[in-house]
């Protein structure tokens, strides 16, 4: 990882060569699911096409506007998901932001929020799948336990939102608005940020591979 | 090949900075000791100060030498603090300038003074009819800077100083992107004090200075950042920074003899890179170019691709450039220059600046074009915001 480029080799290798992306227009692809997510104002926008056959991701491309980091996550999550002739439909819809950054050997902590969204994107991929396709998706979004009952703020809403960078409480309340109404779960829900925190900001560099 | 175009945020040391720095190294005296050591180095520091007194048009008396233009910032700024007021005090200062303004313009906010930002037009001018409607009678301090670092636009300063003037304001110059571009002679200009740093014109980092006008008389007005010591008429506590002084002496003589010969040079080749960046590729906006600019800055957002990942295949290229996006600094917030002449977050994540310095060449430019076009055509290929010609 110590490298003086701004980031290590194999995220160097991903953005400036990077895999499996579209290279014409999206309706030119027929997929078989399309995802979005992100937005231009941010920053950062990711586009995830797919073709499905036997219940597996036969092929994935992509586009992606953003940093070196965003593109390059997205060409490894294409890696990730294509290896061993496709994954099947519910592995690659439970693919996290960890897998991402560890196929790629880490990343700078203040960029882990970018490489969050190709994962999503996948997801809104697949659902987009089931549903031109008249299925349900047999995964269930996983339960997260509700930290803020009042306002229906779960553990993983918690998680999601210091990946974007909500590393204070302040910045927390301010997008969640978390423990404003009765407040009771102020305490709880500042313990489970700052164990987040501490997770994913301890390194200048987050390498899940490296984690105890 | 490595090319440079990042002047803006600090410059290559010129060979005659060079030299005297080599040449100033026995010099290891302190210029305060009575002995022939101490002598020897003030008697040589001498020439270098009446450069610097020289090529800024400003008498001995009124400079002080600091760190860094953040430093000579940080002096005026916080002066205002230290005085008595029966009122809230009011201060303003555009809306585009260097942190080193604004930040310590908000510190002085969080202390209780009243902050106006002044807005600047689409082509990033801030306006003298904006200035005159924000002043108020508690207003004490305006502070604005001459070019701005982004965009290189230059700002009506001299009209806002005798603005300010008339209306008895004191009116600080943040001067740093003017100093080697613009000739400068604060003793004619209408400013109360400006700040200069020395490694955006061709000296090394570490030294800069504060002009203060009739600093005599002003001088109980302002309070020191650093106090114990004699030094800049005991207003500036510490050592002299005696290689720095020497290097930026030799700059201000070379600036002096080469600075008409660098702005013609620069703007020909800024003029003829800008020229084809417009011819070759499409969708892009060049920021502030409806204004006056420094010649050697041009500011362009590439349309649907983000500033980091251009600016990195730059860097694989060997060229440095620098970027307005929020993604470079790991903040969601972009380039507030950008925001606040279009209040647009994607022309601002989208924007590169391209500075350009005595040493650069026309090939450069060439050089930079063509790996430019490369670069932006294969991030557009990939963007899902680009929907082709």
């Amino acid at each position: 990882m110590d490298t003086n480029w701004a980031y290590n080799e194999n995220v160097k290798k991903h953005f400036m060569t990077p895999k499996n992306m579209l290279a014409g227009a999206p309706e030119d692809y027929h997929a078989d699911g399309e995802g979005s997510v992100g937005s231009p104002a941010c920053g950062d926008m990711m586009m995830v096409l797919i073709k499905v056959k036997d219940g597996r991701i036969a092929d994935f491309k992509w586009k992606t506007f953003g940093c070196a980091s965003a593109i390059a996550s997205t060409s490894a999550l294409s890696e990730l998901v294509l290896e061993n002739g496709g994954m099947k439909l519910d592995d690659a819809y439970r693919v996290t932001p960890e897998q991402i950054i560890a196929y790629l050997g880490g990343l700078p902590a203040n960029k882990i929020h970018c490489s969050v969204l190709g994962d999503k994107a996948l997801q809104a991929a697949i659902d987009d799948y089931y549903k031109k396709n008249n299925l349900t998706n047999p995964i269930k979004k996983a339960e997260s336990p509700i930290v803020c009952q009042c306002l229906n703020v779960s553990e993983e809403d918690i998680r999601m939102e210091v990946l974007e960078g909500a590393t204070n409480w302040e910045t927390l309340q301010e997008r969640t608005k978390i423990g404003t109404v009765c407040g009771k779960c102020q305490e709880n829900a500042k313990q489970i940020q700052a164990n987040f925190v501490k997770r994913y900001y301890s390194e200048k560099t987050y390498n899940p591979d490296k984690e105890a | 090949m490595r090319v440079y175009l990042d002047n803006n945020a600090t410059t290559p040391l010129h060979p005659d900075v060079i030299k005297a720095i080599t040449d100033f190294l026995p010099y290891y005296g302190n210029p305060s000791s009575l002995h022939e050591t101490g002598r020897d180095a003030k008697e040589k520091l001498y020439s270098s100060i009446n450069s610097i007194s020289e090529f800024f048009g400003c008498p001995r008396e009124d400079m002080i030498i600091t760190s860094c233009a953040s430093e000579s910032n940080n002096i005026i700024l916080k002066s205002f603090m230290n005085k008595k007021y029966d009122f809230r005090p009011h201060i303003i200062i555009s809306a585009i300038e260097h942190p080193a303004i604004l930040e310590t313009a908000k510190y002085l906010e969080s202390n209780g003074f009243d902050l106006s930002l002044a807005p600047v037009n689409e082509d990033g001018v801030v306006e003298i009819e904006t200035i005159k409607n924000l002043i108020k009678k508690e207003t004490v301090l305006i502070s604005v800077m001459w070019v701005n670092n982004e965009i290189g636009t230059v700002q009506p300063v001299e009209e806002i100083g005798r603005l300010a003037k008339e209306k008895n304001i004191f009116f600080h110059v943040d001067a740093v992107q003017a100093a080697g571009s613009i000739p400068i002679s604060f003793k004619d200009l209408p400013f109360d004090s400006a700040s200069i740093s020395a490694h955006k014109m061709y000296a090394p980092k570490g030294i800069g200075l504060l002009y203060v006008k009739n600093f005599a008389k002003r001088k109980k007005e302002l309070t020191p950042l650093i106090h114990g010591g004699h030094q800049e008429g005991g207003f500036r506590a510490g050592t002299e920074n005696t290689i720095g002084i020497a290097a930026f002496g030799a700059a201000c003589s070379a600036l002096s003899k080469e600075m008409e010969k660098n702005h013609a040079q620069e703007e020909k080749i800024r003029d003829h890179f800008e020229d084809r960046v417009q011819k070759e590729i499409p969708h892009i906006i060049i920021n502030g170019k409806n204004s006056k600019r420094k010649v050697s800055t041009s500011n362009i957002t590439f349309k649907y691709i983000e500033g980091e990942s251009i600016l990195l295949r730059l860097d694989l290229h060997g060229i440095s450039v620098s970027t307005g996006s929020a993604c470079s600094t790991g903040s969601l917030d972009p380039s507030h220059v950008i925001m606040a002449l279009s209040d647009d977050k994607e022309r601002a994540h989208g924007s590169i600046r391209f500075s350009f310095g005595r040493e650069n060449t026309m090939a450069d430019a060439d050089y930079t074009v063509d790996k430019l076009k490369e670069t932006v055509a294969f991030l557009r290929s990939i963007s899902p915001l680009y929907k082709g010609e």
